[in-house]
């Protein structure tokens, strides 16, 4: 998405419909070290998310963002450190990561569709599997979302018959029929069109608007200006600067933020 | 005129044309693949001069010169004087010995029962197989869980005898299904619906057990027939049945257990998979017919057949297995990912997402040891029994059919009859994939 001049009165306005909790601790994260080998992947990672807060996660490839998020529900293990989402600590213990990965929705940069179910299917699947949902109901919630993300008229089609954007708003759709408390983007727009982005970034500003907790890896920075309460940069597997958007964009503290912000903002 | 122009706008839409004539239809498809340039039309005229030096004879002998109708050797041999002319397949002879190639030596009298065994498994396997066919899960509980029963009763008489040991062990598995139950509610302090599953696992094991058992111990009126007699491609399709149906869970297991991350299941799976893939079939088959009651303690037999099922199905499980660990090795991590994400364990992950893909992508591999299995099952005849083929070789002693065709009418039933298995197993498979293509791959 281009780089929108955007109203910042307006965008005040936007920020004060989304309500924010004081209290309500939606993820915390207490010095957590990850190790790929001997490659220190994350270094001392400290972040707390309130519960309705928007987070933007950017940096250059390879500075452990996804890694990061995906330590979250635990598709990556962490070696050291705390890790708490929704008051419950990840471990080792199975059943607590089962809850965890009930209450946390994810998309990735690929989408991960099943290609091999409908997209009704791919929908239904996890609320009857997981939440051991009726299946007559869990269709009528798959579709309540796929109408939300715009695309009910492919309900019955393969992923591989829509295009990318309409396979990513599934998948958003697909987490939502699980009703996640938090929602983590990886990289949902970095395989799509151009053409395509703007589709999926209108369902993920739809999310923030209804107050999800979100976290997003992502390159998109009008996104980030329109939705995030807080912009995180991190390079080399620290988090290097976290700032309100306004302030980050204006007025980046750190050298490697600066040098980072002027490659991506400056062509 | 040579003025460049950089700026241009269609004013109108170009016609959409159909497509030109000489590319469509027979002449077109010919044009295109038989007579698109000299070389092509001259291996296109070598090819068919070829196919007709094979086929030609084979019609000549198999149809046209053939003997249809006759009580012995005396209606297949050439008239007198007449060397060598009358060569025809002696289709008389496979007529008169069909019983025997498919029943073996079965009883004359018992062999409505093995008719009713092949009836059955028709009945079964046609709807199984087709798409569109309802019940699906009652037809395959039929199928695998009581076809197996009842198909083993009428084919051996049933009439087993069985151990008291085995009934005590089978109220044992009752009895400790009811002991946990209530260790749980005393101690646990769970209530009647929380150890409601423990209950139907245990007690429901048990009495399906005893059931079986109990069928197949009863004395239905049904003499014994042991399985020395039976033969031909009766004994050809028990053992590529039994084969592929217990080899492919087995394979899907060794091959999820050679990609486990517990190392202990890891190693076993795999020297099991070598260990079976490393020694020829003959072999196993050699071993467990002739060296294993080397080993077994005095007065302990059990039944040849049994052990050749036995290896046939461990040999090609450890095939299945590397197979459709191919089959899941290709299916990338996001599908891992995107299940666990979701909340789905190891599984339901493995069940729903991951073994349906990598099974589809593999159905040719699968398709393909089944019919090397199918095939493989030839080689019981080193162990003395007789199969479909062994059958029919050894009807080649017989002097009242001995004609100079006779080998070759014989063998080419064997190939005919092998044929029409394994190439309809192939239509299937290219069936199955096109159905299950759900298309547009990237």
């Amino acid at each position: 998405m281009s780089e929108n001049a955007v109203n910042a009165e307006e965008l005040a306005a936007d920020r004060s419909k989304m309500m924010i909790s004081d209290t309500d601790v939606a993820i915390e994260i207490n010095n957590m070290n990850k190790w790929y080998g001997d490659f220190h992947v994350l270094r001392d990672i400290n972040l707390k998310v309130m519960r309705g807060e928007r987070i933007v996660i950017c940096g250059p490839s390879g500075s452990g963002k996804s890694t990061m998020i995906r330590c979250i529900n635990r598709l990556e293990e962490h070696q050291a450190g705390q890790i708490v989402v929704d008051g419950i600590e990840l471990t080792n213990d199975l059943k607590k990561i089962d809850e965890i990965r009930r209450e946390v929705g994810m998309c990735f940069q690929h989408f991960n569709l099943f290609p091999h179910l409908t997209i009704l299917e791919n929908c239904t699947l996890a609320p009857i599997w997981v939440r051991k949902m009726p299946k007559k109901e869990a269709e009528e919630v798959a579709m309540h979302y796929l109408e939300r993300v715009k695309i009910p008229e492919q309900a019955l089609k393969y992923p591989g018959q829509l295009s990318g954007g309409q396979q990513q708003r599934v998948a958003i759709a697909r987490s939502l029929c699980m009703s996640p408390k938090i929602m983590l983007f990886d990289e949902p727009t970095s395989a799509l069109d151009p053409e395509m982005i703007k589709e999926v970034l209108d369902v993920m500003v739809g999310l923030a608007e209804e107050g999800m907790t979100m976290l997003c890896v992502t390159h998109e920075m009008g996104f980030a200006r329109k939705v995030a309460n807080r912009v995180i940069f991190m390079d080399a597997g620290q988090i290097v600067e976290q700032n309100e958007p306004e302030d980050f964009f204006v007025n980046p503290q750190h050298e490697r933020t600066k040098l980072f912000l002027s490659q991506i903002l400056h062509h | 005129m040579a003025k460049t122009e950089t700026f241009q706008i269609r004013t109108e839409e170009a016609p959409l044309l159909p497509a030109p004539v000489s590319t469509t239809g027979l002449i077109g498809w010919m044009r295109q693949n038989l007579f698109s340039s000299i070389s092509n039309t001259v291996l296109t005229v070598i090819g068919v001069i070829i196919a007709y030096w094979i086929i030609a004879p084979f019609i000549q002998f198999a149809f046209i010169d053939a003997i249809w109708t006759g009580d012995d050797r005396k209606a297949c041999l050439p008239p007198e004087g007449s060397e060598g002319e009358h060569m025809g397949a002696c289709w008389a002879y496979v007529e008169a010995y069909f019983p025997q190639f498919i029943y073996g030596r079965y009883p004359t009298d018992e062999i409505w029962r093995v008719n009713i065994v092949y009836a059955l498994f028709a009945l079964l396997l046609v709807p199984l197989a087709m798409p569109s066919m309802p019940l699906k899960k009652l037809n395959s509980i039929l199928f695998l869980g009581v076809f197996p029963i009842v198909a083993f009763v009428l084919l051996t008489g049933g009439n087993i005898s069985i151990s008291s040991y085995t009934w005590i062990f089978v109220a044992l598995i009752a009895a400790v299904g009811v002991a946990i139950a209530a260790i749980l509610m005393v101690a646990g302090g769970r209530d009647f619906n929380g150890v409601k599953p423990v209950l139907i696992g245990f007690v429901g094991t048990a009495v399906v057990l005893a059931i079986i058992l109990g069928f197949v111990s009863a004395n239905l009126g049904l003499s014994t027939v042991d399985t020395p007699v039976w033969g031909g491609l009766l004994v050809t399709l028990v053992i590529a049945v039994t084969g592929i149906v217990a080899s492919l869970p087995l394979g899907i297991a060794l091959a999820l257990g050679r990609r486990s991350t517990m190392p202990i299941v890891r190693l076993v799976s795999v020297i099991f998979i070598e260990f079976w893939r490393g020694v020829p079939l003959i072999t196993v088959l050699f071993m467990s017919s002739v060296m294993l009651p080397l080993f077994l303690p005095e007065g302990v037999t059990f039944d040849k057949l049994l052990r050749v099922l036995i290896g046939v199905t461990l040999f090609s499980a450890a095939y299945m297995a590397e197979v459709v660990r191919g089959g899941l090795q290709a299916i990338p991590k996001g599908q891992y990912e995107g299940a666990m994400a979701l909340g789905l364990r190891f599984w339901p992950m493995m069940y729903l997402i991951i073994l349906p893909q990598a099974l589809k992508l593999v159905i040719p591999g699968i398709v393909n040891t089944f019919i090397g299995l199918f095939k493989d099952t030839t080689l019981v005849l080193i162990v003395g029994m007789f199969d479909l083929l062994g059958q029919i070789q050894s009807s080649f002693t017989d002097p009242t059919w001995s004609t100079p065709t006779q080998g070759h009418t014989g063998y080419l039933f064997a190939a005919i009859v092998f044929f029409v298995f394994c190439f309809g197993m192939s239509r299937y498979s290219i069936f199955m994939e096109r159905r299950l293509h759900t298309g547009h791959k990237r």
